[in-house]
């Protein structure tokens, strides 16, 4: 995993300080989606060894919500964005 | 060869010429009753029993590396059978039994090592919930003894028993818990495997599942198409990309964890001991290096390496432990992909497809239970039905609503 991360909103900043949630590319069902939906948003993962979009909280700096993309296999870092612009820009 | 103190010796006076490769290097045939993807300890030891114990022939095991070159090889050795839920008690007491039968069995010294492990406990939740823990055992036929702080300071005078934040008060033992030797243990049951017929086929990487009306016909493989009529995978980390190829939808995620080991010690650490206030355990091997690990890194990950955070992380805790380890130095470390599931227990199951079989989610608990895995996922597929001791750890578990969540977290693998 790359040490310096580029937080949108505090600058280049170690590693340490955030914390890693998960797959990026779940989205909550709706309350009355089936339970296949639910059971696919809560247990099911693509776990694709390559790109990887991730949400990452920055902990210790601007307590922000990110979306960090990187490869899970080089652990190279390719972009990192605020995870609400991202949300947005989906249209969500 | 049957190995022996009288082939030892016998070798030893005819200049050790004689001595015979382990395992046949066959070639693929065209077809196989059952193939098992993946030759590490599970997919070995699995092989071994459908054919030892439900006397199947003709079965392959194919590896994509050499045998056991994956998790088995790059553990700390752990074996111990001290679990709370029902659902995963039996099932690892079953693994322990087969360990204790396990060397005469495969004929191979797997240098098995009942030296005891225990949990250290720091405060009185901890403690309650470690007799709850001790108690599931008992229920289960298991021993487990409670250690009070006088008890343990005679056992392991060197703890920092007096720390300020986190106090050790007593501790959780199972006796029969120890360690062995992990290479050994893929060996032995490649061995094994090899002299009843099992085809072990090395560097051979399946790419892909080919299917037909809805059930298996085959792999392809980097040595070509070979067909099976039956497909069990025991890919571990790999298990996603395996699965990815007859579109299984899987609720594992890949992580890694690190491992490391000191330079060669005198006797010194007895048992095998974890700490309470962290994730931190402890052994030495019979080589005399400490050999120790913690949490996993955090983070998806494919990449058998890790994070210097977390190798700091591990060294604090060890020190905090046993002030004492600050002295030693570390020889080496590294790191293995785990196949964490969704509740942080393993996956031995019938999948969607009917000739296609589920060897997965073993987190960073798999090899200990490499025997019982072998044992169960050898009966399902030989039987086409669960094993009674495994009989909680459907796939389909998830899906239903009953997860076997050890440490209540949830379903998010980085906190298993």
């Amino acid at each position: 995993m790359a040490s310096l991360i580029h937080c949108p909103h505090c600058g280049v900043r170690p590693k340490e300080e955030f914390s890693i949630r998960g797959d990026a590319s779940l989205v909550r069902p709706d309350p009355e989606a089936s339970d296949e939906a639910w059971n696919d948003y809560v247990h099911i993962r693509s776990n694709p060894r390559g790109r990887y979009r991730e949400h990452w909280q920055h902990a210790a700096g601007c307590r922000r919500w990110l979306v960090v993309e990187r490869d899970t296999f080089t652990h190279e870092v390719f972009s990192v964005a605020d995870a609400a612009s991202a949300a947005r820009e989906a249209g969500r | 060869m049957r190995y022996s103190a009288f082939s030892i010796v016998k070798n030893a006076l005819t200049g050790n010429v004689n001595w015979k490769p382990a395992w046949r290097q066959p070639e693929p045939k065209p077809f196989y009753d059952v193939i098992i993807v993946g030759g590490g300890g599970h997919g070995l030891a699995t092989a071994y029993y459908l054919a030892r114990e439900f006397g199947l022939k003709n079965i392959a095991v194919l590896e994509k590396g050499y045998l056991g070159s994956g998790n088995v090889g790059r553990n700390t050795t752990i074996v111990r059978s001290n679990y709370l839920l029902p659902g995963n008690e039996p099932f690892y007491e079953f693994s322990m039994k087969l360990w204790e039968g396990m060397e005469q069995d495969l004929n191979y010294n797997a240098m098995l090592s009942q030296r005891g492990i225990i949990n250290l406990y720091h405060n009185d939740g901890q403690r309650d919930a470690y007799i709850r823990r001790g108690n599931a055992m008992w229920m289960e036929g298991v021993p487990a003894e409670l250690l009070d702080r006088t008890a343990l300071k005679k056992m392991l005078p060197f703890l920092n028993f007096d720390h300020a934040r986190f106090p050790i008060m007593g501790g959780l033992l199972q006796k029969r818990g120890g360690t062995a030797r992990h290479d050994a243990v893929a060996w032995g049951y490649a061995r094994a495997a090899d002299r009843l017929g099992v085809d072990l086929i090395q560097n051979c990487e399946v790419t892909g599942i080919r299917r037909d009306n809805g059930v298996v016909t085959g792999v392809e493989t980097s040595k070509g198409f070979i067909g099976c009529g039956k497909l069990g995978l025991a890919a571990a980390g790999n298990t996603s990309r395996v699965g990815e190829m007859a579109d299984l939808k899987l609720p594992i995620e890949s992580h890694v964890l690190q491992a490391f080991v000191t330079e060669g010690l005198k006797p010194a650490i007895k048992h095998v001991i974890t700490y309470g206030a962290g994730h931190f355990y402890i052994s030495q091997s019979d080589k005399g290096g400490l050999v120790f690990g913690a949490e996993i890194d955090g983070y998806n990950s494919y990449a058998q390496r890790g994070n210097l955070a977390t190798v700091e992380h591990v060294m604090e805790e060890g020190v905090t432990m046993i002030p004492g380890l600050s002295r030693v130095r570390v020889l080496r470390s590294w790191g293995g992909v785990m196949d964490m599931s969704m509740d942080g227990s393993p996956i031995i199951s019938h999948t969607p497809i009917d000739n296609l079989y589920l060897n997965c989610g073993w987190c960073y608990g798999g090899f200990k239970a490499t025997p019982a895995s072998g044992w169960c996922f050898a009966h399902l597929i030989a039987k086409n039905e669960t094993h009674p001791v495994a009989r909680f750890l459907r796939l389909d578990r998830f899906e239903r609503g009953y997860p076997i969540d050890e440490h209540g977290a949830g379903p998010q693998p980085n906190l298993h």
